[in-house]
Formats: structure tokens, sequence, C-alpha cells
């Protein structure tokens, strides 16, 4: 049985007898007709638009389903507005139901208000600063409950999660290893190669280590492992969150008389505090490996004479410069992340809008905090 | 309309000659060394409305799975509409797909799009046809479900469970399939809701002539709109046939489904309100 193969297509005949004009369907009046169907429907007005009474015969119809008859339905109501009576001729038993359950409605729309695009452009512009203003609002306030749900958590040690922060610390700091190691050993080599092609014009392509030195410790390492950790973990986190969120984990926790906090977010902020700082530390290493290696292969620097050149031109600071920062990074990766997941609604949309919010925000403002460090350091003289 | 809540006339039901819209042959399913479905035989015919019951975990889901395409089946055979899945080309394959309708059991409304667009979804995507009938169409299909036209703009996550099932039915719909497939369509819905749930099937039913498989474990349903009832035990179709054949089996699963705490208040209910014609087994208090 291959219907599909014998498609009959839907088919008006005009037959016009002593009795008056006949509109024959015929062929199946059905959606798999697609526009076809539309164009046949829109014909038995063109037909009989000119006479009094129309006789419309289904006899032949071999197949209607509800598109077909209401298509035969709007047909006869355009007709009667224009002073055309319509009768159905030869309806089988099991078509009338469907006719009548289809019967011509007028659906009117629910109408929304329309406003001027200026007017809309201006609303949304200034809602857009009311909302950037009240989730900064709204990140303090989480700030604050996650420190104080940390002090309560310090006064009872007891309630601390300790294998939940073990499986954070493996999920965001262990497995994170390779891929921070390769992007770091690569961007340690192209800096490695910039600074000695540009600094041989000045006869200074020595110089290249300190300037691979200071630039990773301070700088590099830990910003490429903070954005490389915001993309890795923080859209991660927001995923997780967010979909508990979907399906009401969230809230179950809280008539259990839980915190989400303390269970799912403390476990994950405290793992990304842990674990950024030492993957800091695997970046700057990488990252002077990268570097030594492309000046001993292209700038003709052997391992010994890079080691000694980057005793000089480092102290213990520059790298604590670096490392610093790295807690404060995953601090505000970890809260933008959990807070973004939290503000998940309903939809598959919304959650991939808030994930794709984190990311970028939390990149945003790793760069940002990055600068505000760095103006720190620079009025501390250190 | 006749009303629903009776079951197609005895007539209909008895007829041998009727087409078999899915056959299931000799049906075997399983993950990992668990077999779920055991040499499972099947027949639903044309027109009838099927109701699937069985405990958890007997493989229900699994069969309906398997026959929507969703689950490969270690052997045996499905045919629907006549056709085996497996021997088709993907092109045939989209074309039987669009001849059947599914409601899943907790709706999978898309949560992206409104209600409107969820059930335009099949039609978009399969059809060429203008906006405005599009439209028509859908708040058509949205009137024959019984939700009303305000609905049309919300988002899944703004419906209740039984506007979410509603929605979903319409969708289900939307390209005026022949055979429709339910998955606990009444599950999570209160007693009223219910009823009228099942009898909006019925009613959709018999508008539309389709052909109904449903999976449920609402004893009212089956009494109410099924024509025919299979019971699943242990991967296999312990019993199929009219109700009234179930209710009279001696088989200890299906003594203890309808005869037992909550099946047998409803089924001493249901007798007295039915026809004399068949005596009811004895049931447990």
């Amino acid at each position: 049985m291959t219907v599909a193969a014998m498609q009959r297509p839907p088919k008006v005949a005009r037959q016009s007898s002593a009795e008056g004009v006949r509109l024959a369907l015929s062929g199946d009046w059905t959606l798999v007709a697609s526009h076809r169907l539309e164009e046949e429907g829109r014909r038995i007005v063109e037909e009989a638009r000119l006479d009094r009474m129309v006789a419309i015969d289904l006899s032949q119809v071999s197949q209607l389903d509800t598109a077909g008859a209401w298509l035969i339905n709007r047909a006869r109501h355009d007709l009667a507005g224009r002073d055309v009576a319509v009768t159905l001729k030869d309806v089988r038993p099991e078509y009338s139901t469907l006719l009548e359950e289809t019967h011509y409605r007028d659906f009117v729309a629910p109408s929304r208000p329309r406003f001027n695009v200026i007017f809309v452009l201006l609303a949304d512009f200034g809602e857009s600063i009311v909302d950037a203003l009240r989730e900064f609002y709204r990140g303090v306030g989480f700030l604050g409950e996650f420190v104080s749900s940390m002090m309560y958590v310090a006064a009872n040690p007891r309630r601390f999660r300790l294998t939940s922060l073990v499986a954070q610390i493996e999920l965001v700091g262990f497995r994170s290893v390779p891929i921070i190691v390769l992007i770091n050993i690569l961007v340690g080599g192209i800096v490695a190669q910039q600074g000695i092609f540009q600094l041989l014009k000045f006869g200074a392509s020595s110089y290249s280590v300190s300037l691979i030195g200071i630039l990773v410790l301070r700088e590099l390492g830990v910003l490429l492992t903070s954005i490389m950790i915001a993309g890795r973990s923080g859209s991660a986190i927001t995923a997780e969150l967010g979909s508990m969120k979907m399906r009401e984990e969230i809230d179950a926790l809280l008539v259990m008389g839980l915190s989400p906090i303390e269970v799912l977010i403390a476990p994950r902020v405290l793992g990304l505090v842990i674990s950024l700082p030492i993957l800091t530390f695997i970046a700057d290493i990488a990252a002077l490996f990268g570097g030594m290696v492309v000046s001993w292969w292209y700038g003709g620097i052997s391992p010994a004479a890079f080691a000694s050149l980057l005793k000089e031109a480092i102290a213990l600071h520059t790298f604590l410069v670096g490392i610093i920062k790295a807690p404060f990074m995953a601090l505000v990766i970890g809260l933008i992340a959990s807070m973004d997941g939290l503000a998940t609604q309903g939809s598959a949309e919304s959650l991939g809008r808030q994930v794709t919010s984190s990311v970028v925000k939390s990149i945003f403002m790793v760069i940002v905090m990055d600068g505000l460090f760095a103006v720190f350091f620079a009025a501390i003289d250190y | 309309m006749t009303s629903s809540s009776t079951p197609a006339s005895d007539a209909a039901r008895q007829r041998p000659d009727r087409d078999v819209i899915i056959g299931v042959r000799d049906l075997v399913v399983g993950f990992g060394d668990k077999t779920i479905v055991k040499g499972l035989n099947l027949d639903v015919y044309r027109g009838e409305v099927l109701g699937v019951v069985g405990g958890s975990g007997q493989g229900k889901s699994v069969l309906t799975r398997t026959i929507l395409g969703l689950t490969p089946a270690r052997s045996g055979s499905v045919q629907v509409f006549g056709q085996n899945r497996d021997m088709l080309s993907p092109l045939e394959r989209r074309a039987l797909e669009q001849r059947w309708g599914v409601l899943f059991q907790n709706g999978a409304l898309f949560s992206g799009l409104t209600v409107k667009q969820n059930i335009q979804m099949p039609m978009r995507e399969t059809r060429d046809l203008s906006e405005r009938l599009m439209d028509e169409l859908a708040l058509l299909k949205l009137e024959l479900v019984g939700l009303s036209l305000d609905a049309a703009d919300k988002f899944p996550s703004e419906l209740s469970g039984g506007m979410v099932k509603r929605a979903a039915l319409a969708r289900a719909l939307a390209l005026d399939p022949e055979l429709v497939f339910l998955d606990e369509p009444t599950s999570g819905l209160d007693p009223i809701s219910a009823a009228e749930f099942d009898e909006l099937i019925g009613t959709l039913q018999q508008t539309l002539g389709l052909t109904v498989f449903m999976v449920t474990h609402d004893l009212d349903s089956l009494y109410s709109i099924c024509d025919r009832v299979a019971a699943l035990a242990e991967g296999r179709v312990i019993a199929a046939g009219p109700l009234e054949t179930l209710l009279a089996s001696n088989h200890p699963w299906l003594k203890a489904y309808f005869h037992g705490v909550r099946g047998g208040r409803l089924t001493a209910a249901r007798v007295e309100q039915k026809d004399e014609q068949w005596k009811p087994a004895p049931t447990t208090p």
C-alpha cells in the first residue's frame, strides 16, 4: 500500500445544467497537496462568485482532512458574503462531522499594541541600562550571600562538602591541564618569536627573554588561563545550574531547607578558586618553556643563557603579581556563572542565552579586573 | 456527535477483515545485557483506539519508541502502514513519518516557540502553505483540542500541565495524521481534565477517523475510549482484545490490574453502569 504514490490532486470542475451550477470537487482534499489545495480552495470562490446558486458536489472527493474541510467551509463563507447561495451535495457521512467541526469562524487574533520604532529603541536602550545596573546590584547581593554562606560553613566545618569540592577540582582543574599547557606553550612561543624578531632591529634580541618573563608571569599566564576557564568551566556551571533550575531541582533543594548556594555553588566556586592559581602556575611554566624552545631554535639563545637572562629579568614579585590575581578571577567567573545559571527561565532558548551571557560577561570582567589590578600594582609600585 | 464515553460500536470492533496499520512481529529489543521486549507480536487495526497497559518497566515505552524508530530493535519486524521502516529510503521514511503524530508524555513542545508556532512547525517544514492558512489551521486545531485562542501566543513554560498536553496534541494533529501515538495522555491531569481529555480523543478519533495507539495507566481511559486493550508483561503481549475479554481473563497480572484494590473499585463501579452482557469476575475486596 503506497498511498503517497497514489496521490490524486484536488480538483474543481464547473458544470452548468438545467438545475443550476454545480461545482464537482474531486481528488484528495488533504494537506499533502500543499499549496495546490489552497489554490483549489480559492478556485471554488472564483468559479462561483458570479452565480446565484451553486451546489458543491463532494461525491468524487476521495479523501478529506481538516485543512480541506476548512478551505471548503471558507469558500462557502466567502461566497455567502457575495450573496451566492451554496449547498453541499452528496456529503459522505464521515465527512459531514468533519465539515461541521471545521465550520467557518473568524479568528480574531489578539491585537498587539503598536509602538513607534524610535520609542521602542529608546525604551530598549533605557531598559538595558537599568538591567545592567540591576544585574550589578544582584551580583553584589549574590557575592554577599556567598560570603555569608561561606562564613557559615567555616563555623560549621562538618557541613562542608569535601567530596563535591574534590570532584569540582578534578573537573575544573585537573582536566583542564592539557589544554592550558598546550595554548600556553604556543603563546609563549609566539611572544618569543615576535620579541626576537622585533628587537633584532635594535640589536637587542636578548631582551626578548625579559619580555617573555615579565609579560607571561604578570599578565598572559593568568589572563589566558582565566579566559580558558571562563569558556570551559564557567559555561559548564551555568548550563548545569540552568538545567537544574528548569527541572525544578533547585526548588527541590529550597523546599528541603537546603541552600543552593551552600550545596551547589560553594563547591563549584571554591573549586575554581583553588584550581585557578594552580592552573596559572602551570600556565606560566608552560609559556616560559614555549618561549625557551623558540628562543633557542629561532633566536639562538641556549636554554642555559635563557635561564640566566630570565633570572636577571624577573623577581619573585613578578610571579606573585600574576598569581595573586588568579583567585579573584576565579571568584568572578564562578559567581557570574552561578548567577546566570540560576537566572535561567523555562525555555531551552533561555538556557542558551544565559550560557552565552555568562561566558561573555565573565571574560569581560576578567579583563576589567586585570586592568584594575594593573592600576593598583602601579599605584603601590609593586 | 455520538457520545464518546461509549466505545465504538461492537460491529466495527469485530470486523476481521480490517487493515492492519501497525504490525509487530517477534520483536526483540534490549539494552546492554538486558532484554526488555522478548518476541512481541501485536496488530493495530485501522480506525481503532488501542490501549496498551502494563506494569512499569514491562516495555510499553520501549515498544512505542521502537515502533516510532527511536530505539533500534535487535530482531523482529515492525510494519507501519504496511511498510517496514528499515527497508525504506530516507525520503520514503520521512513521508511515512508525516503520516503519524506523536504526543509525548511530557508534551515535548519546543520551549523556544509559542504554541501557535509549535503547531505550525510541521506544516511549515513539510508543506508549502500561505501564512494565512497556517494561522487559520493552527487556531482551528487549537479550538479542536479545546484551548482558548489566547493560548496561541503563549510559550510552553507559561502553560499549565493540562494545557501543555492539549497543545502537544494539537501539534501531533497538525498534519492530519492517520495514526496517533499517545504516551500516557492523561497522566498528571486531574480527574475532570483527564475525563475531558479522554472525551476529546474520542471525539477527534471519530471526526478525523484516526487510529490511536495509546499507552496508558488510566483505567478510566481504558473503559471510556479504547476499542481494544493490549496488556504487556515480561516483554510480551499477554492478552489483547476488547476490555471485557481482559476483564474475564484469569491471568494473575490482569486480575491484579483490573480487580486489585484500585482497579477493582473502578471495575465494580463500571459494571453497575454497564449492560449485563458479561458477568464480572469476582472482585477482591
